[in-house]
């Protein structure tokens, strides 16, 4: 690519950028959110017609006029929301908008490509399994053996390893090298440092829409350097200072649930006091759902006894969560978190709707709510045209600081944060630590869950790990390592993943 | 070249006004069409028409009376739209509005406004009762509203019929009627010579009520909320049911008033064609009012409007009275075209890749 740029109304998207991928290639971009990487993709996948500049193919200038043209020309795309066919099988779905014979869908050269794919890459699904019963691993698993089945050359991912595991994402990894080997070209866009490292041979790094650095050997340069790069300034790791750890302000004991969306909790105990975060690893699917959930006050415990600075939660109601003191981050903030069609002041009073001063005898004080709003976006530094811009506009950075200041707002003594940086720039996800470390020396308390094992091991003070619904070992994070968590993660006994790791 | 769609960041108000009326006019010039088909100067045929629903104090006085059951089941749909309850069943919350009202107003023989207010009262209690249904229904055992709603109308109206052909048959006449009400209980008429009554004015105050309803109270913003994401909301603390259930009452309640001012103003009585499908025209009415309750009035006006007029020019020149629903129709499609430009502006799109910068 030469020279490509991309204007949006005002936004220069794109502006003047160079990439060069060549076979064996597995190139890492990385940037912030907002720093055009995707947009770029686009271009490449036909998605975008560039303003300005050239594509080159294998040396030819080549205009890519839609998805199904740069298909054709052997380029891959996987984006980031999967398209498949839920109700159809794998099998199905790699023929899905292909020519059959004479009208047949041709099931037994498929069979024949897929055994290929197998035995070139290592990547294998059942062709009969129906898409439905498929982990989001195996759904990017499929949209990566479409891509290849459909004689791909050069395969772009888009933020690939955000939805994985750290075993599923090794697993990629090592698929992306038996490409490379055999002279694919690779683009992954990321805003990981470390996976960025282990797995691309160069990395190009965009910012505001230009390249401002390409690294070869990105194995060998330091995260601080490509930070820097990534963000025009030094990004420091949080630090954590010690604090003294006060009572008890979250106990759960022998708590149980149904089934929901995944695992149910299977008799959890687990404590959390003042000045502690506690972190909840697991594979996703694996009871974290049921305990955020829980813990909200959306779903109910079948058994146990869940205390709160020592006050009993009776009931399961989001009110009365609050009402003890717990703040909530939900998993989802578009769809749980915030209304996005009302606007930032809306969605700022939320769950204090029905009490003063945004509300009196049941009218609204617009006033009130418009002052409140106007000092938390203030207080966060939420990018938006006003209170009353319509949260759907902003970016999700934002979305979470408009979350993170609504539940601040009351203090609460403990909060509960469900994935709080995923999908978040480096910038935010800062901004949302430091949060959580001030809240801590203050003496709250926070569970963290997450599947971002980096940010566990930064921010924990214990780390708990999940797995069908049970805490299947729990450590101080001094003694935890990479290693030892993931064996819990899948499965292994505490005593077996204390002895190999 | 070409022209493509881009996301609007914000919609200024006028933009609403203008696309409003811009659909309405697209409306007009697209049926200008059949006019000229059926062989009628469009311009003569739309003067009549409009002279005939505002052209003197009469005309005017029977357009507001045919708006009036209108604006209250435009407003009843939007209130129930807002909360995503799909309530197509406005018909027959207005019928049992009109039928419990006019019960009440049967034997109600004490001073008049004491008379309709009971009146209004027991049309709103009717017309939520019948929207509670499906509404319980959706919430206990997740029974689609759009269906049971609209089925209800029917079980509504047969049960209607099936009283004022058989208990309630006026005995004299032996029409299918139901008994008169007390003449406490009738409206009263506000212009001598008209049928203009007291039910135009509170359709005229309902409207702002509902306004304020929405925008100035915590059940409004409760309603809105739980409409746009039922799951945000109830994270948010918000009891979504409890939410939906009031929302659904409120609109049967509204649709209970459209029968009721039918019954006090006009006919003071429940007779078969109370309602000429003012339930199913109040839901068209809410989507061109773009579910504001305040927009509701215009559209409810300009729905009567066509009535009327197109009446009046079918008796002049001849065009079918039938124009009237087309034009209610085409305005509804351009009303959903225009929406989309409230979200959206176009743009003309650049040459090729390539070729040059803008």
């Amino acid at each position: 690519m030469r020279g490509v740029t991309k204007v949006f109304g005002d936004v220069v998207a794109n502006d003047a950028i160079d990439l060069v991928v060549r076979p064996g290639d597995v190139v890492g971009l990385l940037g912030e959110n907002g720093a055009g990487k995707t947009t770029l993709m686009n271009v490449l996948f036909g998605v975008y017609q560039a303003d300005a500049g050239e594509i080159l193919l294998n040396g030819e200038p080549v205009r890519i006029r839609n998805s199904a043209d740069a298909l054709d020309r052997g380029i891959g795309m996987v984006h980031q929301h999967f398209h498949l066919a839920p109700r159809l099988s794998v099998l199905e779905n790699l023929l899905v908008g292909l020519p059959g014979r004479a009208g047949m869908l041709d099931r037994r050269r498929a069979l024949a490509r897929l055994d290929e794919i197998r035995r070139d890459f290592g990547l294998w699904l059942d062709p009969q399994q129906m898409v439905l019963g498929l982990s989001i691993g195996e759904q990017q698993r499929l949209e990566i053996i479409k891509a290849l089945y459909r004689g791909a050359r050069l395969l772009i991912l888009d933020e690939p390893t955000a939805v994985l595991t750290p075993t599923e994402a090794e697993g990629l990894f090592t698929a992306m090298r038996a490409m490379s080997k055999q002279g694919f070209g690779i683009v992954f866009i990321s805003h990981k440092l470390a996976e960025v490292r282990a797995a691309a041979t160069r990395c190009v790094i965009l910012r505001h829409g230009k390249v401002t650095g390409a690294i070869e050997r990105p194995a060998q340069a330091s995260n601080r350097d490509i930070a820097r790069l990534m963000c025009g300034r030094d990004i420091a790791p949080a630090e954590r200072t010690p604090v003294s750890v006060g009572d008890p302000l979250l106990e759960l004991k022998r708590v149980s649930t149904r089934a929901h969306g995944g695992a149910g909790l299977r008799d959890v105990s687990l404590t959390v006091r003042g000045g502690e975060i506690v972190g909840v690893a697991g594979v996703s699917g694996n009871g974290q759902r049921a305990l955020a959930d829980l813990l909200s006050g959306m779903l109910a415990a079948t058994d146990g006894e869940i205390r709160l600075a020592g006050s009993p939660m009776r009931r399961a109601a989001p009110r009365e969560a609050q009402r003890l003191g717990l703040g909530r981050i939900p998993e989802d903030r578009m769809k749980t978190g915030l209304v996005t069609a009302l606007t930032v002041a809306d969605n700022m009073i939320l769950p204090r709707l029905c009490e003063a001063p945004f509300s009196r005898r049941g009218w609204l004080d617009k006033k009130a709510i418009r002052a409140f709003a106007e000092e938390r976006i203030l207080a966060f530094d939420i990018r938006c045209p006003g209170p009353e811009a319509r949260t759907a506009m902003l970016s999700g950075g934002n979305l979470q600081k408009i979350l993170l200041a609504r539940e601040l707002a009351h203090d609460p003594l403990v909060l509960l944060a469900a994935q709080p940086t995923r999908g978040l720039d480096i910038g935010a996800t800062r901004f949302v630590h430091d949060r959580f470390l001030e809240m801590r020396g203050r003496g709250r308390g926070i569970l963290l869950i997450s599947e971002d094992l980096e940010e566990l091991m930064a921010l924990s003070d214990r780390i708990a790990v999940m797995y069908e619904g049970r805490i299947a070992g729990e450590m101080a994070t001094s003694e935890a390592t990479v290693e030892r968590l993931g064996l819990l993660m899948v499965g292994a006994s505490a005593e077996t993943s204390e002895r190999r790791a | 070249m070409g022209f493509r769609l881009e996301p609007r960041t914000s919609t200024p108000a006028w933009l609403n006004a203008a696309l409003s009326l811009g659909a309405i006019a697209a409306a007009l010039i697209l049926c200008a069409g059949l006019i000229a088909l059926s062989g009628t100067d469009v311009l003569a045929a739309y003067g009549i028409m409009f002279d005939s629903a505002f052209g003197n104090v009469y005309a005017l006085s029977e357009t507001l009376v045919k708006a009036t059951p209108l604006v209250f089941t435009g407003l009843a749909v939007a209130v129930a739209f807002r909360a995503k309850f799909w309530n197509i069943g406005a018909e027959g919350q207005l019928l049992a509005g009109a039928l419990l009202g006019c019960w009440v107003g049967g034997f109600a023989n004490v001073p008049g406004p004491l008379a309709i207010v009971l009146m209004l009262i027991a049309g709103a209690i009717g017309g939520a009762a019948v929207a509670l249904v499906p509404a319980l229904l959706r919430v206990r055992l997740k029974v689609d509203d759009v269906v049971s709603s609209l089925l209800i109308n029917s079980i509504v109206y047969y049960a209607m019929m099936a009283l004022i052909e058989g208990p309630w048959k006026d005995p004299m006449s032996g029409y299918p009627n139901s008994p008169p009400i007390q003449d406490a209980a009738d409206f009263p008429i506000l212009m001598e010579g008209t049928r203009l009554h007291l039910g135009v004015v509170f359709a005229a105050l309902a409207a702002p009520l509902v306004w304020i309803l929405i925008r100035r109270t915590t059940l409004g913003f409760a309603i809105n909320a739980v409409g746009e994401n039922a799951e945000a909301s109830a994270y948010g603390g918000i009891r979504v049911n409890r939410v939906l259930l009031t929302a659904a009452a409120i609109s049967g309640g509204l649709a209970g008033l459209a029968g009721i001012c039918e019954v006090g103003g006009i006919h003071y009585q429940v007779m078969g064609e109370i309602s000429t499908g003012y339930g199913y025209t109040g839901i068209v009415i809410a989507m061109l009012a773009r579910l504001n309750p305040l927009g509701v009035i215009p559209a409810a006006v300009f729905f009567a409007a066509v009535m009327t007029g197109a009446e009046a020019m079918s008796r002049a020149t001849g065009v079918p009275v039938f124009l009237a629903q087309v034009i209610q129709a085409t305005a509804l499609i351009t009303m959903l075209v225009a929406l989309l430009f409230t979200a959206y502006r176009i743009r003309r799109t650049g040459g090729p890749a390539g070729v040059g910068a803008h």
